[in-house]
């Protein structure tokens, strides 16, 4: 952490988005994770990707449980709503959110603890609702809160500051949504903005559950030799198979890609998605074939990375049980609770 | 999955920059080296001010003095490089200020220059800690010729190292132009005087109403071992248009300034026409409404932003109610019965092309402005009827010595030049530099070495760590604005020729102004072998000027760092390879605010906050033969 405020001075040729922001409005209070804390990057991806969207502050909800990941939506866009839940317990949270206002923007922030251990029960089932929102998971194998034991995502192998290596299988977020029907998985590294931005702005504005699983180290517990959640770790056995570059609704395809290696993927609000294939054998459209890949080079010991899985066409929660468009906060009392002689109608199917 | 393997060797691996982060910008021209900061000068030009001051006063260094109340430690530091803090304080042209970093990240810079006049104003009795005079003459005399600020200063520096110094001068004081031109509301004779006699008594023999008439009579006398002329540019031009020797009322600025001075002059017209907008021009319209003057009028040939004079200096004018008229050309004097009563101007009209640049302009009409005085103020020339043309000094083209501008010294060995005389009208801190070059060359030059060969800059750096998140300085950026100076009611001011206009800063102004000072001095100092790239830098940076990229030539890499590096007078500080990708870090130095939170944030001490010193050999450390040392001021 810092003793002062990030200065309220910016560089002079700072671009302004179309809202009249510039990305410094989309900051929140001064980090006070660990200097060099993975996560911290992810903040400023997060900032970077809301800013290009042009997402208003106040339509934009920060979801969040209990851990370090957890605290880093304390860290953006300081004009939005937020909810800091029970651990575990955030995609419960945002469901019921999402419930009754479905205009808002959610993104949920949350951990390798915070998903996959206490909360792995909530993350598939929102999961399997498709709850249209983007979930970011700060993956670095260790609980960093409660000084550095391995957490449910660390590799057999892994060896820890102090004590003995990692024996038990770890739980892969992306191989659990891919089998679980999420219809935007992605996986990215918070020291590679490049990739990890696009990857973002991709995932908040799919319609449908985006998961991006971000390796993110922990530079105090989990950033030493050994350790396969480490920053040189990560960046040598890195390998990114589908990039993504985002194409504004009012954008052309400008740039030159090689044949067949580019495949755009429109998004709801006309905006697309371009995937550019590094590996032109990899499908991520097709699960079956995506979850082989992924098991091939993860025992070959190769952390992969991109816009891994996408399925545009599998409705939402909101579509898929029929809800009106308008969120349910702003519908009239009257249409909320529909007169007794309605709900007798309404219920007469089911007795 | 395979138990027993852990992390294989992949056969096909990627690239190791890392991904998508590799630029198509990489692979074109030549890779920038990494910078090399051993070179003094690398970091010296990070602190702007320092590095634009002629005589490279240490800013930073001295406002932070002054921020911890030590004004006499500040008047010590600001001594050191430039001789005369409490007059500069008030009237140095300030090249500093443009330079101010401050000014590209918040439009006006730091008021550096009155921070000075702090210091002075403010000091505690410092008498003992002044350069002494040696008590033993080392048997070389040195003469200076004419007693301003270029000749003062060299007595400075020899004195103490028992060169006996004569300095002559033609008038009946000291201090040369400071004293005759530069009016007394704005730089009052006691500051003046304070300043000049501390040299005067180190022991200098100082001969007034002394004109040197002949300079080979002089070196023919074999009386001393070298001869310094710093006799200025005391010559102003004239204006030859019909009519311009047929009255009394007609004056040239630079002589009317010094007859006021003198106050041999004590009253004039009340409708005043100056000629030209330079600084003299300001001096002398302002001196004019002190001296009974209600109408006065500022004659510009050319438009604004093509004037000669400094902002402030037009500014102060211009609070004082002097009507600046732009675009008017002299043609002619208009007399009545012989009497002085107007000047005919031709109207023009000019071309700005789109670099600013003008052209002759064209004539579109004419004017007659009623007056009943003309000062001409449209510059200075350098005279020297007393230097004969047969001794071996050369003179170029424009009548001026030629001088070498490392050494000093003119073509005839042991003769040097320093201040306006040397290449023509600059201002005082010029003045001091040259003299503190001069005083180089004339010891070497007297010690029988190579006046060529000098001693070269040093640089320190020292960590200004103190704790987890504490640095030595006062980090934080201060948003506030630009302290405005108090001046005296525009009714008081002109009761009297020498009532100070300027108050000075009030005791709040100065912590205030203090605070807006970036610390340029204090260097991000980057060691590429410990990082990381986990970019906790660069997320941090309120500024975007960290980056880390392939490498790639300046021109390339200019245009995709966090933000456009556009100002190609400030320098890309460029690392070695990194250690896990082999990018480079990359830090537009252009707006740094030097507020340390890279390297608070840098969880390996890769970034460091060292504070730079810029080690500048004067005479002494070139007589000692030492790398030259902080002297008389702890680092603050």
């Amino acid at each position: 952490m810092s003793y002062i405020a990030k200065p309220q001075v910016s560089h002079p040729s700072l671009r302004k988005n179309k809202l009249g922001l510039t990305s410094r409005d989309y900051e929140g209070a001064v980090s006070t994770l660990c200097a060099g804390c993975g996560h911290d990057s992810v903040t400023a991806a997060i900032i970077q990707a809301v800013f290009d969207l042009d997402i208003e502050p106040h339509m934009l909800a920060k979801m969040s449980g209990i851990g370090c990941s957890s605290k880093t939506p304390a860290y953006f866009v300081q004009q939005s709503h937020g909810f800091n839940s029970v651990h575990g317990r955030m995609p419960s949270v945002t469901t019921g959110a999402n419930t009754a206002n479905r205009h808002l923007t959610y993104i949920g922030v949350s951990g390798d603890g915070d998903s996959l251990s206490i909360g792995v029960g909530q993350f598939v089932h929102a999961i399997r609702r498709n709850l249209n929102m983007c979930y970011i998971i700060e993956n670095n194998g260790v609980y960093g809160l409660t000084k550095g034991q391995f957490s449910a995502s660390a590799d057999i192998g892994s060896k820890p500051k102090k004590g003995l290596p990692n024996q038990q299988e770890p739980i892969d977020p992306v191989s659990t949504a891919l089998s679980l029907g999420a219809t935007y998985i992605a996986r990215s590294f918070s020291g590679d903005k490049a990739q990890l931005v696009p990857l973002i702005k991709g995932a908040l504005l799919h319609k449908g559950f985006s998961l991006v699983d971000i390796i993110s180290p922990c530079v105090t517990f989990n950033d030493h030799e050994g350790s396969t959640k480490s920053y040189a770790h990560t960046r040598e056995f890195y390998n990114h198979v589908v990039d993504v570059d985002y194409i504004a609704p009012f954008e052309e395809i400008t740039a030159d890609y090689e044949q067949g290696s580019a495949m755009p993927v429109a998004l709801h609000d006309g905006s697309k998605i371009l995937l550019r294939k590094i590996d032109g054998d990899y499908d991520p459209t097709s699960r079956a074939r995506a979850f082989k890949y992924l098991r091939d080079r993860f025992n070959a010991g190769e952390i992969v990375t991109g816009l891994l899985y996408i399925d545009d066409e599998r409705k939402e929660m909101h579509d898929l049980m029929g809800n009106v468009d308008t969120p349910f906060a702003e519908l009239p009392m009257e249409s909320l609770r529909p007169p007794k002689g309605e709900l007798q109608k309404i219920l007469k199917p089911y007795r | 999955m395979t138990k027993t393997v852990y992390f294989p060797v992949v056969a096909v691996m990627l690239a190791p920059n890392v991904g998508s982060a590799c630029s198509p910008g990489s692979g074109r021209g030549k890779s920038m080296k990494p910078t090399d900061t051993s070179n003094p000068d690398y970091f010296h030009k990070v602190v702007d001010c320092q590095w634009a001051c002629p005589a490279h006063t240490d800013v930073p260094l001295y406002i932070r003095l002054i921020a911890q109340g030590r004004f006499g430690d500040a008047y010590i530091e600001n001594r050191k490089s430039n001789v005369f803090p409490g007059i500069l304080g008030r009237v140095c042209d300030r090249p500093c200020e443009p330079a101010c970093r401050r000014g590209r990240v918040d439009e006006k810079p730091v008021a550096i220059c009155r921070l000075k006049r702090v210091a002075a104003d403010h000091r505690e009795d410092i008498t003992d800690r002044l350069p002494r005079g040696a008590a033993k003459s080392n048997g070389k005399n040195v003469a200076l010729i004419g007693c301003g600020c270029a000749s003062l200063t060299v007595a400075n520096d020899l004195r103490p190292l028992g060169y006996e110094v004569t300095i002559f001068e033609a008038l009946d004081t000291t201090g040369g132009l400071m004293r005759t031109n530069i009016p007394r509301f704005r730089l009052p004779p006691e500051v003046l005087d304070d300043e000049i006699n501390c040299i005067i008594d180190m022991g200098v023999d100082l001969k007034l109403n002394h004109r040197i008439e002949s300079m080979k009579e002089l070196l023919d006398s074999g009386e001393f071992d070298a001869v310094f002329v710093g006799t200025g540019a005391p010559r102003g031009k004239n204006l030859e248009i019909p009519g311009r020797y047929d009255s009394d009322r007609i004056h040239i600025g630079i002589d009317w300034l010094e007859s006021v001075a003198f106050e041999h002059i004590e009253e004039i017209g009340k409708r005043v026409l100056i000629i030209g907008v330079g600084n003299t021009a300001m001096d002398c319209c302002r001196t004019s409404l002190r001296l009974g003057a209600t109408d006065v009028k500022v004659m510009a040939r050319k438009p604004r932003g093509f004037f000669k004079a400094s902002d402030w200096e037009l500014e102060d004018a211009e609070e004082e109610n002097v009507e600046i008229l732009v675009n008017h050309s002299p043609k002619e004097f208009v007399f009545d019965d012989g009497k002085l009563v107007g000047m005919t101007f031709e109207l023009m009209e000019y071309k700005v092309d789109d670099d600013g640049g003008i052209d002759r302009g064209t004539v579109v009409g004419e004017t007659t402005i009623a007056c009943d005085d003309v000062i001409l103020a449209i510059g200075q020339d350098n005279a020297f009827p007393w230097i004969e043309r047969d001794i071996g000094i050369e003179f170029n083209e424009w009548d001026c010595p030629v001088v070498d501008e490392t050494t000093m010294m003119c073509t005839r060995e042991g003769v040097f030049f320093g201040g306006d005389s040397a290449f023509g009208p600059k201002n005082i801190i010029w003045a001091v530099a040259h003299g503190h070059q001069a005083a180089i060359s004339i010891h070497k030059y007297c010690q029988g070495e190579d006046v060529r060969k000098r001693m070269p800059r040093g640089i320190n750096l020292l960590s200004q760590k103190m704790g987890m998140h504490e640095w030595s300085y006062s980090n934080y950026f201060d948003p506030a604005e630009r302290r405005i100076m108090p001046h005296v009611e525009l009714k008081e001011r002109f009761k009297k020729l020498d009532i100070e206009v300027e108050l000075g800063f009030t005791a709040e102004q100065t912590i205030q102004e203090v605070e807006r000072c970036l610390n340029c001095d204090i260097q991000t100092v980057f060691a590429a072998r410990l990082c990381i790239e986990c970019d906790a830098c660069i997320d941090i940076c309120p500024v975007n000027c960290l980056t880390i990229t392939p490498n790639g030539d300046e021109a390339d890499l200019r245009t995709r760092l966090s933000a456009p590096a556009e100002n190609p007078e400030q320098a890309l500080y460029v690392s070695g390879e990194l250690p896990h990708t082999s990018r480079v870090m990359v830090k537009d130095e252009d707006i740094c605010v030097h507020c340390g939170l890279c390297a608070e944030r840098c969880p390996t001490g890769a970034w460091d906050m060292q504070k730079s010193q810029v080690l500048i050999p004067y005479a002494e450390d070139e007589a000692s033969g030492a790398q030259p040392e902080k002297k008389g001021v702890s680092v603050a």
